[in-house]
């Protein structure tokens, strides 16, 4: 069992949960994810670290509440545990391999959007701390959906878009990225982009057009989350990989979006009936 | 002798009944039965059962344990040279192996060893045998990766040395394939191989889930900082394959290892449990071993119409007899000598139907099986909605990634010498991660073979 030792509200639906897994906590970095079963008939979640505490032997992940199983984990409290928190699994960002010496010359442009800003946070602390200070662009709907804005200004160059302008650049991310190339002159060796497949999608044929290397972190479906299932198998560059052993990050402008996106909705019709069934049958929610 | 007796028939639920529900298809001997059959073994001087028991077993010893109707002492005799009579006595392809050369089996029916196996196994756990000894702790410590039946025979037999033993299991639950793969109807979890475990569990062996040796810690990092001084991987077979033809991406394409994992690990058939499961009407499972016998019978009793597509015909399917000859009881369709060469899918990307080929034998392969050909021309279509492959798997990497000077074969294998000893000292290996997929009995062989290696290089030290 796997003790929650802090959670938050980020914003609406948005939790921030952290969890005391030191083994995990021990071997994480950037990039990397983490299977989480809330109880004995939960699902497997595949979810994308956050953040970690070697000294605290946590590991924090955020969570938005969409389907059975991201409600029934954020309706724990401080205090309670969750069944299993197996990881980390996946490969780590390919910078934290980089020599030091090219990675202090690099410079890297985040693309975060929605519930995707979190996993963003490690990868872009991991940078300033090896001496990179990278621009990041946070995509939201609206001001309060926007998350992990202070913790990200504090280690990057932080750039907001919101789709109604409620806060910073009015518009979506693919128009930050323009106006900060075109109108400020920036210039990038790559980009980052982590959020909802759409906007992946979009950020990458962005980035094509100034030909700006995009690498995409895919939240795939899964089971094990080892490499057992082939539930998470995309196409990359005309190649069927595995999301969990060769990724969860791909060369963004190989990987095939749509039918990514296909691939996710494949249980789409179950989970629906899931939740009607779980609202029906649940007092989670102080009926 | 009272060889006359025919074999006797193992009570079984009825197809028709089984087909819908999850519950174990054969009901074993009781005490009666078993020592009726147990009476028909011969006895013989020069037991050809035992040498084609992969960790030869004394067969003719335990059965006229059975027969003499000393359960115990027959439980005993098995213990010797197998820590899961329960399980192999379910799953072993018995036809090919001890049965297959069994003497009564030339003329007549052999003894049914399997069943008796089975009988011998679950009266041990029933009766809480204490059959097996352990000698005192020796105070060294033995990490073992995996809790399939490579890595539970290991880490039983260190136990029993007096080892300081410490399973790591990567998943939620223990067993491996035992829980992820093999269907409840034809392995039952709780009643077998959760108290196959916790017979381990009282030898003294720890458990640790949730823990991918590789990823959340590696080989390296238990031997230098947690004072392991041997490991032994039984990580098992690993990513499933596909045969890379056109349209294996569509929704509603999946592995086996995916369609099992969801129905067998995460209860996906179960209301209460949250994993959704993708049946559809009609499946069509390719790939004729175990496994795809595993995906259909799922399939059937979840309800879809299921069918079986294979490119050899039915003499050379590589699943146990008994399996096909459940499946077909139960309404599975075979159709062999026909192999897939494209999934359609309709204009959303859910699948529609298999195109098809039909095959014929030719000459023998490097398996030794007469090898399929395409008849030109002969393309047709199978309607389905769900196409489950079971072709297979391919070793998973992560272990050779993460383990400097471990050394694989070009098939991805872990290479080890007879005796299960790695390329890296102190690391052994065994089962499906160096066999590529095989059955439980050969896994369980294996990880005895390295536990007595293992000892005999931790004495050495």
């Amino acid at each position: 069992m796997f003790k929650i030792v802090e959670k938050r509200l980020l914003a609406e639906n948005i939790y921030l949960l952290r969890i005391y897994a030191p083994r995990v906590a021990q071997s994480a970095l950037p990039g990397q994810f983490v299977i989480v079963r809330v109880d004995e008939h939960g699902e497997r979640v595949p979810l994308t670290i956050a953040d970690y505490d070697i000294t605290e032997g946590t590991v924090t992940i955020v969570i938005q509440t969409i389907g059975v199983s991201t409600r029934k984990l954020c309706v724990l409290n401080e205090g309670d545990c969750i069944a299993d928190f197996a990881g980390p699994l996946g490969n780590p960002s390919e910078f934290v391999n980089m020599p030091a010496e090219e990675l202090k010359s690099r410079r890297y442009l985040f693309v975060a959007g929605g519930v995707g800003t979190a996993p963003v946070y490690p990868q872009v602390k991991w940078l300033y701390e090896h001496g990179v200070k990278a621009d990041v662009i946070i995509g939201a709907k609206t001001a309060s959906m926007l998350i992990f804005t202070e913790e990200m200004a504090k280690v990057a160059n932080l750039y907001v878009a919101t789709d109604d302008g409620s806060y910073g650049f009015k518009g979506l991310v693919t128009a930050k990225i323009k106006d900060l190339i075109d109108n400020e002159g920036k210039q990038y060796d790559e980009c980052v982009a982590i959020g909802p497949m759409i906007m992946m999608k979009f950020v990458t044929m962005t980035t094509k057009e100034y030909n700006l290397a995009t690498t995409v972190s895919l939240n795939a479906l899964m089971v094990d989350g080892t490499g057992m299932c082939g539930a998470c198998r995309v196409s990359v560059g005309g190649k069927t990989l595995f999301t969990c052993v060769d990724g969860p990050e791909f060369d963004g402008h190989q990987v095939d979006f749509d039918e990514a996106m296909r691939r996710q909705s494949m249980y789409r019709a179950q989970e629906t009936n899931a939740n009607e069934h779980h609202n029906h049958n649940c007092n989670c929610y102080g009926k | 002798m009272a060889n006359k007796i025919p074999r006797v028939s193992v009570r079984e639920q009825e197809p028709h009944v089984r087909a819908t529900n999850f519950e174990e298809v054969c009901y074993g001997y009781n005490a009666e039965e078993a020592q009726l059959e147990a009476s028909r073994c011969l006895n013989c001087k020069n037991p050809r059962c035992v040498a084609a028991c992969p960790v030869n077993i004394n067969i003719p010893a335990f059965i006229q344990k059975v027969h003499e109707g000393d359960f115990a002492a027959a439980s005993a005799v098995i213990a010797e040279d197998s820590s899961l009579p329960s399980i192999c006595g379910r799953v072993c392809p018995q036809e090919t192996q001890c049965e297959g050369s069994c003497i009564l089996g030339i003329k007549g029916e052999p003894v049914a060893i399997g069943k008796l196996e089975r009988f011998v196994g679950d009266w041990s756990l029933e009766n809480e045998c204490k059959s097996c000894s352990k000698a005192p702790a020796n105070g060294h410590k033995v990490a073992v990766i995996g809790s399939g039946p490579s890595g539970l025979a290991c880490a039983s037999d260190l136990a029993k040395m007096g080892y300081d033993v410490t399973v790591f299991e990567a998943l939620h639950k223990l067993g491996g394939v035992l829980v992820y793969g093999i269907p409840e109807f034809r392995l039952p979890k709780e009643k077998i191989v959760a108290r196959e475990i916790d017979t381990l569990k009282k030898l003294g062996v720890k458990f640790e889930t949730d823990v991918i040796v590789g990823r959340t810690i590696t080989i390296d990092a238990l031997m230098d900082d947690e004072g392991f001084e041997a490991v032994f991987i039984g990580s098992g077979a690993g990513l499933p394959r596909f045969m890379g033809i056109e349209g294996e991406n569509l929704n509603g394409v999946v592995s086996a290892n995916e369609f099992l994992t969801r129905a067998n690990l995460m209860h996906a058939y179960d209301d209460e449990y949250d994993t959704p499961v993708y049946v559809g009407k009609k499946v069509v499972v390719v790939g004729g071993g175990n496994v795809a016998m595993d995906a259909v019978r799922t399939a059937k009793c979840l309800g879809a119409e299921s069918i079986i597509v294979y490119r050899r015909s039915e003499a050379e399917l590589p699943a146990r007899r008994e399996e096909v000859h459940h499946a077909k009881e139960e309404g599975i369709e075979f159709r062999m000598l026909t192999n897939p060469t494209r999934v359609l899918g309709n204009d959303k990307g859910w699948v529609v139907g298999v195109s098809c080929v039909e095959m014929e034998l030719g000459e023998p392969d490097e398996s030794g099986r007469r090898s399929p050909v395409e008849k030109p021309g002969s393309d047709f279509v199978v309607d389905c909605d769900v196409v489950i492959m079971a072709l297979g798997t391919s070793p998973n990497p992560l272990l050779k990634r993460t383990t400097q000077g471990l050394e694989t074969n070009r098939r991805g294998c872990i290479v080890t010498n007879e005796e299960g000893a790695t390329s890296r000292e102190g690391i052994f290996a065994g089962g499906d991660a160096v066999t590529g997929a095989a059955t439980v009995i050969l896994a369980m062989g294996a990880g005895r073979k390295a536990a007595k290696a293992i000892d005999e290089y931790i004495k050495s030290k």
